[in-house]
């Protein structure tokens, strides 16, 4: 008799579970094709049926990106400017973070609702006249253009401030005050040290952002040469002839440092990048 | 010996990283895109030959059919891809939340992983999945064609997805969607766990079943987190650049088709060389933004009790 009331009732969760279990694998599964494509020629791509598992094509595929793009060199910039964003961003955004949550000052509060606002200024509204800035400051095709502007960022600031204002207690500054530490001293022997999960978390959504950022290079990277990796990737494309293989390759070792910074910090990486919007 | 910083001066030093970029790479450029709109200028003339043309820029957006179809796209796109994403969004993170215990974290890692990687590897991963006569997508279709029950849903014959007009926005919101709903998903799980336990087991008590929990108790608290993730859904679609640039290969695809506006006013300023054109246009991209944020804010703003 319950066997058969509970029947469907089981029955509706197994097919709930199965769903959501079919959903996380197709969004995966166009990371592995990624890979799978990364280790095929072009013609075994376009091929009926498309390859579903790895061939042996990997070396000839980067063979080919090496010759027709700079690819080295683009993942060379991209790490560089990837790496000074991250070292830049962490030191501005803990100085603001740390003079919003430990100071009274006057226009403190005009100033924390600029810093807020800045974050819903649309991106786009800039594009064409920092186009110009850099050009009148010659900082065309110069790395700096992509890792200075956005180093003090509002949303880094924001959360170097809740995590100072919960982790870090005002008496333990006054205390290093009282005992005569001097104010550069406070900050760099008490306070960074204090703030290392968080610049942990947010040092990795920059490198990430950065890595991937698209629009910025496209804009100040004229020149092949000083491409990052997703505008060298993007500079295979072309209507005819893309070499795909070797696109996909290209794709796989611009996405790995990714996927093994994910498997290793997903939680913190996740709730990092959620922050902003749960508090 | 060195001179000490006084307590006062301190947050002031702090804060000048942020003011200095700030005024050089946030303000300025902001007024400076305002003043270039009313001015007709290409970039290789130099700065001299700007003229001042009053609203010449925006008379000429206004009465331009690219830039209505383009707006007419991005809408498109911020719908389509947008909608689904919270559709499916908060039923799962209900689902992940009330069932998973164990293989929680990697399901919800499998479905955040899309939106951490770099929409141009993804949008040429895609790009050769969308091949017509080879790719995948279509190859998935076909077979699922055969399969008794899902002929009436799925096309007989392989879709031209990027090249023809009508195909192109839903290949676009596809990529989309598939990018963004881990990230929403991520977002209402923090919402319901803030939801006390209690009330739950106070609905078991009274004789609610999963269902009349879900619609009464879970539904109405997570209303602020879908305010939240609407508006951000809303923002971030009208922007949309990256996705349909790589899709089309730069150029808005077959009839500009998958043309959204970011792209357009790229296009106008590095393609066709008309700088105060670009500007008037990210202007009314702006306006256009604000008011379909403020359109959302009507629509999803919890109220007070009063009101």
């Amino acid at each position: 008799m319950s066997s058969a009331t509970s029947a469907p009732s089981q029955l509706a969760p197994r097919a709930a579970y199965a769903m959501v279990a079919l959903g996380a694998v197709v969004m995966l599964l166009p990371f592995y094709f990624m890979f799978v494509f990364a280790s095929h020629s072009r013609t075994e791509i376009f091929n009926l049926p498309p390859p579903l598992f790895f061939g042996d094509s990997f070396m000839a595929n980067m063979e080919i990106l090496t010759t027709k793009i700079p690819f080295w060199r683009s993942l060379g910039w991209s790490l560089y400017v990837g790496l000074a964003s991250t070292a830049l961003t962490l030191l501005f955004c803990s100085m603001g973070g740390y003079a919003f949550a430990m100071f009274d000052f006057r226009f403190k509060q005009p100033l924390f609702t600029l810093v807020m606002g800045t974050m819903l200024l649309p991106s786009f509204l800039g594009m064409i006249p920092s186009f110009m800035i850099m050009d009148a400051f010659g900082w065309i095709d110069q790395p700096r253009a992509l890792y200075i502007p956005g180093a003090a960022s509002a949303f880094g600031i924001f959360m170097m401030r809740q995590f100072i204002t919960s982790a870090i207690p005002r008496e333990l500054i006054e205390a290093a005050r009282m005992d005569g530490c001097g104010e550069l001293g406070i900050y760099w022997r008490i306070v960074v040290p204090l703030l290392k999960p968080a610049m942990g978390t947010l040092g990795l959504i920059t490198f990430i952002a950065s890595w991937n950022n698209f629009i910025g290079p496209l804009i100040v990277m004229r020149s092949p040469e000083m491409y990052t990796l997703p505008l060298a990737l993007r500079s295979m494309q072309s209507p005819v002839n893309t070499e795909w293989g070797a696109v996909m390759a290209g794709s796989a070792i611009a996405t790995l440092p990714l996927l093994v910074l994910f498997a290793i910090s997903s939680r913190r990486l996740i709730d990092g990048l959620t922050a902003g919007a749960v508090k | 010996m060195t001179p000490r910083l006084s307590p006062a001066a301190v947050p002031y030093v702090l804060l000048s990283p942020f003011v200095v970029l700030f005024l050089v790479f946030g303000v300025f450029p902001l007024c400076f895109s305002f003043y270039l709109a009313f001015q007709s200028w290409e970039p290789t003339a130099g700065l001299s030959a700007m003229k001042f043309v009053g609203l010449d820029n925006f008379a000429f957006a206004i009465t331009d059919e690219w830039f209505w179809k383009s707006l007419k796209n991005t809408v498109w796109l911020a719908m389509v891809s947008g909608i689904p994403q919270h559709l499916v969004a908060i039923p799962l993170a209900y689902f992940i939340h009330t069932s998973f215990k164990r293989s929680r974290n990697m399901v919800i890692g499998a479905y955040f992983l899309p939106y951490i990687t770099s929409t141009v590897a993804i949008a040429m991963m895609f790009s050769t999945l969308f091949s017509t006569d080879y790719g995948l997508i279509n190859q998935a279709l076909l077979a699922m064609h055969q399969l008794p029950g899902l002929a009436w849903i799925t096309p007989a014959q392989p879709v031209d997805w990027l090249g023809q007009a009508e195909n192109v926005k839903p290949a676009i919101s596809l990529v989309v969607f598939w990018r963004y709903v881990g990230f929403n998903t991520v977002l209402y799980l923090a919402a319901l766990q803030t939801i006390p336990a209690d009330i739950y087991e106070a609905a078991t008590m009274d004789g609610a079943g999963r269902w009349q929990q879900f619609w009464f108790i879970t539904l109405p608290s997570l209303q602020p987190m879908i305010y939240f993730g609407v508006t951000l859904s809303v923002v971030g679609g009208l922007q949309l650049f990256e996705e349909p640039f790589i899709l089309t290969g730069g150029r808005g695809g077959t009839d500009q088709s998958g043309m959204t506006t970011a792209m357009y006013m790229y296009r106008t300023a590095f393609e066709f060389n008309d700088f105060g054109g670009a500007s008037a246009l990210s202007w009314l991209l702006f306006v256009f933004v604000a008011l379909l944020t403020w359109l959302t804010n009507r629509a999803f703003k919890p109220r007070g009790p009063s009101a």
